[in-house]
């Protein structure tokens, strides 16, 4: 911040365009860009006292404490003593100042981790380490395999040919496969030190923004432009991956990176009841304003009517002499007398039972996830009661319903299945963690992971099944996975898609194992063979043909084609005779995608050498096309991929997360609607919809929303709202009244009756947002009872959260596991991060995170309900009795002549809501339950009071400040009553005020512990404790405050000495503190049994059933099972990028070790075509045969 | 933020696969404890019809008894009440209640007849009674130093702030100082039994015995400690500016004058409400038996209290005692009433229940 204010001085206010100079320190220290220190604490040792006071003081209830001290400081108006307010406002300040210390500690400890890593810069000549924080802009520095990028930093070269490198971006956007950067042909080729401390080219660029996509400048070099793009950039934040080394000039640094600019602020998130009880608390001090004036006109209409006759008794002094003047002094010391009913330990109590839930969760086992050792955090401690009033769960797909990990689960090769386990009767049996794994142990090259259950399969091969090894050989050679070899037989894939990765595994584990590559060969290791097939051809896949194929020659000297592809999209071009196969296969088929496992069909073809080499020739040809390159490729695919011989089919298990199907039923039933919003493809997301059963063929229908305009999108919402409408005989809500209609929707979405999910992909939501369509978009999707929306870009995520934020006013969850998740979790009111996964980002910016989806339900339906429960009783009863407690004054004014004397002791005032009934009412708020957590997730539609608002609202606040009141008036005129006329057994007077005070406070101490003792739902031994210790320590300091060892130190402090001794030792104190507590709670007593007795929720049958259950003993559970009953056909959806297989034909990504290639002038032209395509450029022209290069790899023999 | 969020990855991002297999690393996973999984054994109440009802049967059966035991003895207690403001032409103080004699040298008597029907027995205690007097009004209360009262010596010759006006007088600190002091009741009354043979007797009075022990001997003290010279301690102080006598003048006896002087105490001791009683005197250990034979007496009263201005009344009680004070009907009236009312309402709400209550345990719990 202070380096941007420093600029501010000399330079325009914006900057408009930033010079960069390599090299060139001097130069660029003109700018004054910032360095590349952040800094986010917001105290150092000395400002924190300040600093933290003045925050403090900002709140609008301490400022006002701080007043009503500076008011007690005036003689004519201190109702009450200094210290009344002081203990209070003191305890609460050093409580808040002492977490607000921590927290900035933990913040400055970690930017100081992050200031103080290592970089490596070139410094005159020379590599230089150095701390990150004295990274400047212009700086040259060398970044390291696995190393973070410390500022964001143009590519100049680095150690992979072509100036390539290879980044992670999980913490900038989530996506976690390897993205390519290359640096500017020119740079590339200044591999060392010496090359690069001559370099100085200076780069004018835009500003610093926080689009990180986007990057436009220009690189001036030696009299040369040379245009620089995003695909040029290493942004702070990413990893260098496969990557020996790469160096890189500084041009944005510090706050000013991309990363930095994009975290923005955090938004500080307030709940609905924070909300709430800011606006009670403004209504309260309305009240306490009435409450002043009502009792400054009394004070005034008493001095001139009475009060200027008593004066032979009680003289006025000069300010008092005007009646008016008095009553106005007389407003000021009512307000101070008056003001515990805004209590200051409110917010602090308020405070400490979040933090209290917020460990609760924390500690919870069952949100404990073995497997990743990650216990649920509650990272925001502000938020817990909100988890009970959840109306929208936004879900990321990815990682977060499911795990992200494809397992190779069954396959149909020939017309018979495999991956099934039957017992002894032949049965089938569920696959459990205690089924027998398939022994692999035959294989040294297996992947120990690997997991298969029938070992028919293995036995199968072993028996040399020719179709079973076709089979395997296909998906060991049809694929675009690179493989490493760090040692011998330790195989590491890289796969650009999960499911390929998959497959390519299963085989390896069956015997075929892929070794290694290059541009024109695949090795293979065929049970112990090594063999290689020379690779004459891929075909790649795209979205259109939703299939790719290989066309390799193998060591016999055939030509083979293979295909893997969408069964739909196989199923058109197999040879007849594979019709027979087809019915069966399809059968299976059928099977596999009932269990929600993805499908893909697996074919063949012999080709015979001439019909190849005229196919190639053409294809040579066609690749070398300018125009219509894609069709014309396109079309020859289509040619060659005909006539297949059907192999059999795969199925693989997008994992889902544990109980993800079970926890989305189980908190539909609660009202909870799911989104789910992924970046994934719209099959697979489909796919996963029906695997979860969000989708079920028994729905009325599923829209699918995809139009490419925004009429057409119009349209299409349009057209599925008539459907719903029309079907369910509501017509007429047109847009005439479309307001009235939103306006009491939730009554009209209930009287829908049919089912319908609504599917959008990401173009159309974008239109679909429009200000115009996004009414129509929610009344839609909040007509059905699913909504998934794919393809959307994280912003879309977070614009789609805002959209229910804005026009549903209901509380909203955001779920996900990677960084294009966070914009989406930082919007929503709370956001839950997946841990112990690879990105931390997501949980970094969340509020909550545990390891797996279905801890959702525990959180929402147990930890979160609680909290609510918890939160509104604390807050009812918090009221109830600082009604209670203070109005006692005001009653009392009508009889001391308004002058504002209190009813109790100072002490009593000092002490009542921080020792008295603190504890007691903080045991309640942070042990209570009505429901213990299996009935809570047994019953979801115990929920559903929160939802709608019910346990603490306007009213309910009206009715406990009633009942405050009655107990006030109560507290006053019962006592007024009893002693007014009252002596004491030895006949001495008894209705002096120091007794009234005494019998008054104790009570209002015995009343309102009965009171919290009905309030709360369940006694534990802590309750007990703070609930019979407060009555103690009241009497212990009662006794103890009016002893004659406190008198005789402090005489004017303790007047009170004796009275309770005196007064307590009456029965008929006794009588009256009975009658007083019996009256007061009586009447509560009385609507709270009528209640339950008469209109019973569904809490207080729960309640009676569990208690009935506890009697009976326990009982089994009988937890519904959620069963999948889905039928439908998955749709295979490839989910890596167009384009890899130009790249492994042109050799360009593999390692110069392992590809024999000789550098020859005449390549270089050609060399960057493919990633040119492969960044989409369009038109260029690729030529694969151009490289003709004899690559001959020795023919290794396999180990074992 | 984010800069604290991505260091962090870089720590964990390393050790992501220490779970099970790095056995070094302390598992995080929760204690099972009952405390931390919310398991604690609890007692959870229902307000059924089965607890409830009884209850309220319970309070009625228990308050009714105590109400109509506290309402008899309560009208067992005799009072006598008398008025002696003279507010009236035809009352015998009224003489004295227009000149404004608050401390005239020459005091004003007034003699007041009464009849008491019923004898009283047993110790009978003598009140005077204020009205609308607004001994809590806060300037009132606070007007006075309790160090002062307590025997310190240097209150006692600079009085607290909280005392003014009444503070200093001629530039002499006023003790015992403060509005509460200055006001002091400072009528005297004297109780005559009309003999039915003609002759006046005096009833005996102690003005002792009437103040709480704690005050006298705790929160009074003279200064200078007991048996001090009080006309000495005293030098240099002021009297209070209403007062006849200084405060070592109250009593002739030597405990029972100064700051410990009873009647002193019992005025400072404030009233709660407006209107109140005092301790005035007690007629203890009579030795004739009853203490106050039915008949006729006089109350004799040295008129110096003026209470006409603002419209104050002043009364003379006259009371007997039970075990549960004075007399106080409202006690047993207000037991009475609750009691009923609860027993009433446990009538009802038992009619409700059986009528239209919820009896059924579970059968209709729905999600």
């Amino acid at each position: 911040m202070e380096t941007n204010q420093e600029c501010s001085f000399d330079r325009p206010v914006k900057e408009k365009e930033r010079h960069v100079k390599a090299n060139a320190r001097d130069y660029n220290d003109k700018f004054h860009y910032a360095d590349n220190r952040i800094k986010t604490s917001k105290y150092n040792v000395f400002t924190f006292l300040p600093v933290n006071l003045f925050e403090q003081f900002q709140r609008v209830a301490n400022a006002y404490f701080l007043v009503l001290l500076i008011l007690q400081l005036i003689p004519e108006i201190s109702s009450l003593s200094w210290f009344t307010t002081i203990v209070p406002l003191v305890l609460v300040l050093v409580i808040t100042a002492v977490k607000d210390a921590t927290d900035d500690y933990f913040r400055y400890r970690s930017d100081q981790r992050v200031n103080n890593r290592q970089s490596q810069i070139l410094i005159k000549g020379r590599l230089q380490n150095e701390k990150w924080m004295n990274v400047r802009v212009g700086d040259i520095i060398k970044l390291s395999n696995n190393q973070f990028v410390a500022a964001d930093i143009l590519l100049l070269c680095s150690s992979e040919p072509y100036g390539l490198c290879y980044i992670e971006t999980a913490e900038l956007d989530g996506e976690t496969n390897l993205k390519v950067r290359h640096a500017l042909t020119v740079t590339s080729e200044m591999g060392d030190i010496s090359k690069l401390i001559d370099f100085d080219g200076e780069v004018i660029c835009e500003p610093p923004n926080n689009k990180l996509d986007k990057f436009t400048g220009t690189l001036l070099w030696s009299d040369n432009k040379y245009p620089l793009d995003n695909e040029k950039m290493l942004l702070r934040g990413c990893v260098l991956r496969n990557t020996e080394w790469c160096f890189g000039l500084v041009i944005f640094a510090g706050w000013q990176t991309k990363l930095m600019q994009n975290c923005g602020k955090t938004i500080f998130k307030r709940t609905s009841i924070d909300k709430l009880m800011n606006t009670l608390v403004l209504w309260i001090f309305a009240f306490l304003i009435c409450m002043g004036v009502i009792l400054a006109v009394g004070n005034t209409m008493w001095e001139s009517w009475i009060g200027r006759n008593f004066q032979v008794f009680l003289p006025r002094g000069e300010i008092q002499s005007s009646a008016v003047f008095s009553g106005f002094l007389a407003f000021w010391s009512y307000v101070i007398i008056l003001n515990t009913v805004v209590p200051i330990s409110l917010y602090v109590s308020v405070e400490v039972l979040r933090l209290g839930h917020s460990y609760f969760i924390n500690w919870d086992q069952k949100m404990y996830c073995a497997q990743t050792d990650t216990a649920a955090e509650a990272r925001t401690t502000t938020l817990n009661e909100e988890l009970g009033q959840v109306e929208f769960v936004f879900s990321d797909k990815t990682g977060t319903l499911t795990q992200n990990i494809m397992v190779f689960r069954k396959c149909s090769i020939n017309g018979h299945t495999y991956g099934d386990l039957y017992n002894e009767f032949d049965q089938k049996v569920e696959i459990t963690e205690k089924s027998a794994c398939v022994d692999f142990s035959f294989n040294p090259l297996s992947d120990q992971r690997f997991q298969f259950y029938d070992g028919s399969l293995l036995e199968a091969v072993k028996l040399e099944d020719a179709a079973v090894h076709e089979f395997f050989r296909l998906l060991a050679l049809c694929h675009t996975v690179m493989s490493e070899e760090k040692s011998e037989g330790d195989l590491v894939y890289q796969a650009q898609s999960p499911d390929e990765g998959a497959l390519v595994t299963a085989a390896r584990n069956f015997g075929f194992v892929f070794r290694a590559r290059t541009p024109e060969s695949i090795t293979l290791c065929e049970m112990g063979r090594a063999v290689t097939y020379r690779l004459l051809a891929i075909l790649d896949f795209n979205n259109v043909r939703k299939r790719m194929s290989v066309i390799v020659r193998n060591p016999e000297g055939q030509i083979k084609l293979y295909c893997k592809g969408a069964d739909s999209i196989i199923f058109e071009r197999l040879d007849p005779s594979s019709e027979d196969l087809m019915h069966t296969t399809l059968e299976h088929l059928n099977e596999f995608a009932g269990e929600g496992l993805r499908t893909l069909a697996l074919t063949c073809k012999d080709l015979d050498e001439d019909h190849f080499d005229v196919w190639m020739k053409k294809l040579l040809f066609a690749s070398t096309l300018i125009e219509n390159r894609d069709d014309q490729l396109a079309e020859l695919y289509e040619e060659i991929e005909q006539g297949m011989k059907l192999l059999g089919a795969t199925a693989i298990e997008d994992k889902l997360q544990e109980g993800v199907p079970e926890t989305i039923a189980c908190l539909n039933l609660a009202d909870i609607k799911i989104w789910v919003l992924t970046g994934d493809k719209l099959e697979t997301a489909v796919n996963i919809g029906y695997s979860c059963n969000m989708l079920r063929d028994d729905m009325n229908e599923v829209f699918i929303i995809s139009g490419n305009t925004l009429l057409e999108v119009q349209q299409q919402l349009r057209n599925a709202n008539e459907q719903i409408l029309g079907l369910s005989g509501v017509c007429g809500a047109e847009d005439s009244d479309k307001t009235e209609m939103s306006a009491d929707d939730s009554v009209f979405e209930e009287s829908i009756i049919a089912e319908y999910a609504l599917v959008i992909n990401g173009d159309s939501l974008a239109y679909a947002l429009d200000p115009q369509l996004e009414h129509v978009l929610l009344d839609l999707a909040c007509l059905c009872k699913t909504v998934i929306c794919c393809r959307v870009t994280p912003l879309q995520k977070a614009q789609v959260v805002e959209l229910v934020k804005k026009h549903k006013r209901a509380v909203t969850v955001a779920i996900g596991d990677g960084a294009n998740d966070v914009s989406m979790i930082k919007t929503a009111h709370i956001g839950v991060g997946i841990s112990g996964q690879e990105g931390m980002q997501a949980v970094l910016a969340s509020d909550f995170s545990f390891a797996q989806f279905r801890y959702l339900q525990r959180l929402l339906l147990v930890h979160g309900r609680w909290s609510y429960l918890r939160m509104c009783n604390f807050l009812r009863y918090f009221f109830y009795k600082n009604f209670a407690f203070t109005l006692v004054h005001f009653w009392y004014g009508f009889f001391c002549g308004f002058s504002a004397q209190t009813v109790y002791d100072q002490w009593f005032i000092t002490l009542f809501n921080i020792v008295y009934t603190s504890l007691p009412v903080l045991a309640m708020g942070l042990f209570d339950q009505d429901v213990n957590d299996q009935n809570s997730l047994r019953y979801p539609s115990l929920y559903k009071p929160g939802q709608q608002n019910l346990l603490f609202n306007k009213s309910q606040f009206f009715l406990c400040t009633l009942q405050g009141l009655g107990t006030s008036f109560l507290l006053f005129f019962i006592p007024y009553g009893a002693l007014s006329v009252m002596v004491r057994e030895d006949g001495s007077h008894f209705s002096d005020q120091q007794t009234f005070a005494v019998t008054v406070a104790t009570s209002l101490v015995i009343v309102v512990s009965v009171q919290i003792g009905l309030d709360a739902h369940y006694w534990t031994a802590v309750n007990h404790l703070f609930i019979w210790g407060s009555l103690i320590v009241y009497f212990a300091i009662l006794f103890a405050m009016q002893s004659n060892g406190m008198f005789g130190i402090f005489p004017s402090q303790f007047p009170f000495v004796g009275t309770a001794r005196n007064c307590l030792a009456e029965q008929s104190v006794w009588l009256v503190i009975l009658l007083t507590s019996v009256v007061c709670v009586v009447p509560g007593l009385v609507v709270s049994f009528l209640k339950v007795d008469h209109f019973p929720t569904l809490t207080d049958k729960v309640r009676r059933l569990q208690q009935y259950r506890k009697k009976e003993g326990p009982q089994k559970k009988n937890l519904k099972r959620v069963s999948r009953t889905s039928s439908r056909r998955s749709a295979y959806a490839f989910s890596h990028q167009q384009g890899y297989g130009e790249l492994i034909t042109s050799g360009k990504n593999m390692k110069v070790g392992s590809v024999f290639s000789a550098r020859s002038p005449g390549r270089t032209p050609n060399r960057f075509v493919w990633i040119e395509n492969l960044l989409k450029k369009k038109n260029e022209v690729s030529c694969i045969s151009d490289e003709n290069i004899e690559t001959q790899t020795a023919q290794q023999q396999c180990t074992g | 933020m984010m800069a604290t969020s991505y260091n962090a990855k870089d720590e964990d991002g390393h050790i992501t696969v220490s779970g099970p297999g790095g056995g070094t690393l302390r598992s995080r996973k929760p204690e099972n404890t009952a405390f931390k999984q919310q398991r604690l054994p609890a007692w959870q109440p229902i307000l059924t019809a089965g607890t409830v009802l009884p209850a309220f049967f319970i309070i009625g059966l228990i308050f009714i008894p105590i109400g109509i035991g506290l309402y008899v003895t309560s009208n067992n207690i005799r009072e006598f009440e008398v008025d002696y403001t003279g507010v009236d032409m035809s009352s015998p103080c009224f003489n004295c209640s227009q000149n404004y004699s608050w401390n005239s040298s020459r005091p004003c008597t007034c003699t007041i007849p009464f009849y008491l029907e019923q004898p009283y027995e047993g110790n009978v205690y003598m009140y005077y009674g204020l009205s609308n007097f607004y001994q809590n009004h806060r300037r009132y209360v606070k007007s006075r130093d309790d160090s002062q009262l307590h025997g310190d010596m240097d209150s006692l010759l600079t009085p607290s702030k909280e005392c003014e006006p009444y503070a200093f007088h001629d530039k002499k600190p006023i003790a015992p100082c403060g509005a509460i002091a200055n006001s002091m009741f400072n009528d005297t009354l004297e109780l005559f039994y009309n003999d039915p043979n003609g002759t006046k007797v005096l009833v005996p009075l102690a003005n002792t015995g009437i103040a709480w022990f704690t005050d006298k001997y705790v929160k009074f003290k003279n200064p200078g400690g007991d048996g001090a010279n009080l006309t000495a301690v005293f030098q240099g102080t002021s009297k209070p500016v209403n007062w006849l006598k200084p405060v070592y003048e109250l009593d002739k006896n030597s405990s029972n004058n100064g700051f410990i002087n009873e009647d002193f105490i019992v005025w400072m001791r404030t009233a709660a409400l407006p209107t109140f009683r005092k301790l005035y005197r007690t007629i203890k250990d009579a030795k004739v038996i009853p203490t106050l034979p039915s008949g006729n007496y006089t109350l004799e009263v040295v008129y110096n209290y003026p209470v006409r201005s603002f419209e104050g009344r002043k009364r003379m009680i006259l009371s007997t005692i039970s075990w549960m004070g004075g007399k106080n009907p409202f006690l047993g009236i207000a037991y009475v009433t609750v009691g009923s009312v609860c027993f009433f309402l446990g009538v009802v709400l038992l009619v409700i229940h059986h009528k239209c209550g919820n009896r059924n345990n579970s059968a209709d719990i729905s999600n």
